[in-house]
């Protein structure tokens, strides 16, 4: 079991493991060479200027993209593909999704399904992934909606819900699967800023109770601070720098982390 | 006026109007509504396998529908009732599989632009859900792109009722056929014919209406 560390202890199996990562789109060289660990519990906050490569990190991690090169393991267990043989063999589907099984994601635009209630959009994986009973799945359901402040929206459907609302709901329906991993994929950033608020609240509430391994991509520099452990500059695909917010927002040891902190402050 | 001279005579529109309804009529919707069926169920399957099938299966797989889309509907009936009839009764059954295989080349495009409609951060939150593939179409992508679709697909149901008179050719005593036959009995066609019509205005006209009003509820 993950322990609520906030320094997890050294020697124990990464969370996430990027060994030699290489993504491509097309010519363009997104990822090369990238090695990095993410311990078990840890928090770590990906910045740097868009193009740089930190969403593409996320979305390697919930397979939303493939590999071109190297292995990613989480928990020790190969994601998308394995060394067999001395080859590198793509994992089939049906196995990588056990693997994701324990990894949530929340987007940027939210992705709630518009056909289904807000409940219905909590408790469609339960049910369908994990064999929950349906009474189940809805009474831990409604909990997290009475957690992110949604309890009196469950029978609304999404096109009825404010940015801020929907985020919500997106964040509940990550939390409804148990995730051991949640990425956040610019949650805030395409919410009207009175709305930014009450997300990064719930946020705040989920990293400070529990013990979720998260990576996460944000503009928020103050969140940012709040929430993580190490906090990751990015800058053309590989990390210019790395230390716990306090250092690289205060000191940072390079120009470009000087010059990004400086626009973007 | 004598009434056997003018262009129009009462008593006949009124001797060919029963059986018109009663049978022609009658054959007429049993064929759009099973055709329909058929190119509604056999349409979404299409747009699936051409959607999800390896390129060695989608691409024959699309020769086939285009040929059957790209040809008469009238030579496909002709055809179909000249192979098919030793071996089939039934020469409604034959054209209403040939009405709805015709239309399910139409309907399977309506639903490929549907599916494609559907945004890609669809599929992402399913695979962000873990959501099996198949979960994934039934319960996110295939009724979004239905939704999408409706009102086109109602326009093609529309389409295949008023299609069903090509039955003529092989024999089926739908509406025109009916009127037809009353036409050649009495040799008065006038009547039978604009009858024929004046129903199929009668019964597209209406549906057309609730299914704009569709549209604009759905937009």
């Amino acid at each position: 079991m993950p322990e609520n560390t906030a320094a997890p202890a050294a020697g124990s199996a990464p969370h996430i493991e990027f060994r030699d990562v290489l993504k491509r789109f097309g010519d363009n060289t997104v990822l090369q060479g990238l090695d990095f660990t993410v311990s078990r519990g840890e928090r770590v906050t990906l910045i740097g200027p868009s193009g740089s490569g930190k969403t593409t990190i996320l979305r390697l991690v919930m397979t939303l993209e493939e590999l071109t090169g190297g292995y990613i393991h989480v928990g020790g267990v190969p994601l998308q593909y394995e060394e067999k043989g001395g080859k590198r063999v793509r994992i089939p589907d049906k196995r990588r999704r056990r693997t994701t099984t324990d990894i949530g994601m929340v987007f940027q635009h939210f992705n709630l399904f518009p056909n289904m209630t807000v409940l219905e959009n909590i408790v469609e994986a339960p049910i369908h992934v994990k064999g929950l009973s349906r009474a189940d799945a809805v009474s831990k359901a409604e909990g997290l909606l009475a957690k992110v402040g949604m309890g009196e929206k469950r029978d609304m459907k999404p096109s009825q819900l404010s940015g801020g609302q929907q985020q919500r709901v997106a964040i509940a329906r990550a939390l409804a699967m148990d995730p051991e991993i949640l990425l956040l994929d610019e949650v805030t950033s395409a919410l009207d800023p009175e709305l930014v608020g009450e997300v990064l609240a719930v946020l705040k509430d989920i990293a400070a109770e529990t013990d979720i391994s998260m990576l996460i991509v944000t503009h928020e520099m103050q969140f940012a601070r709040d929430v993580s452990d190490r906090v990751m500059m990015f800058d053309q695909g590989s990390i210019v720098e790395e230390g716990p917010p306090a250092q690289i927002f205060s000191e940072p040891a390079h120009q470009r982390t000087r010059d990004f902190l400086r626009a973007v402050l | 006026m004598n009434p056997s001279t003018s262009w129009w005579d009462w008593s006949h529109a009124a001797a060919v109007l029963p059986s018109l309804l009663l049978e022609g009529l009658k054959i007429t919707l049993i064929a759009t509504v099973l055709g329909t069926l058929i190119a509604l169920v056999l349409g979404l399957a299409v747009a699936i396998i051409r959607r999800t099938a390896p390129t060695a299966i989608a691409t024959p797989f699309t020769w086939v529908v285009e040929f059957i889309r790209m040809t008469p509907l009238v030579v496909q009936l002709v055809f179909a009732n000249l192979v098919l009839s030793p071996y089939i009764d039934s020469t409604l059954a034959i054209g209403i599989w040939v009405l709805g295989i015709h239309y399910t080349t139409y309907m399977a495009e309506v639903y490929r632009a549907g599916i494609d409609s559907v945004p890609t951060g669809q599929w992402e939150a399913a695979t962000a859900l873990s959501l099996p593939r198949l979960r994934t179409w039934r319960a996110v992508v295939v009724p979004q792109a239905i939704r999408n679709t409706l009102p086109a697909l109602g326009n093609y149901a529309i389409s295949m009722f008023k299609e069903t008179p090509f039955f003529v050719v092989i024999y089926i005593p739908e509406l025109v056929r009916v009127a037809q036959n009353y036409g050649s009995t009495y040799f008065r066609y006038t009547e039978a014919i604009t009858l024929a019509g004046l129903i199929f205005l009668a019964a597209s006209y209406p549906t057309s209406l609730l299914i704009r009003k569709l549209e604009k509820k759905l937009a």
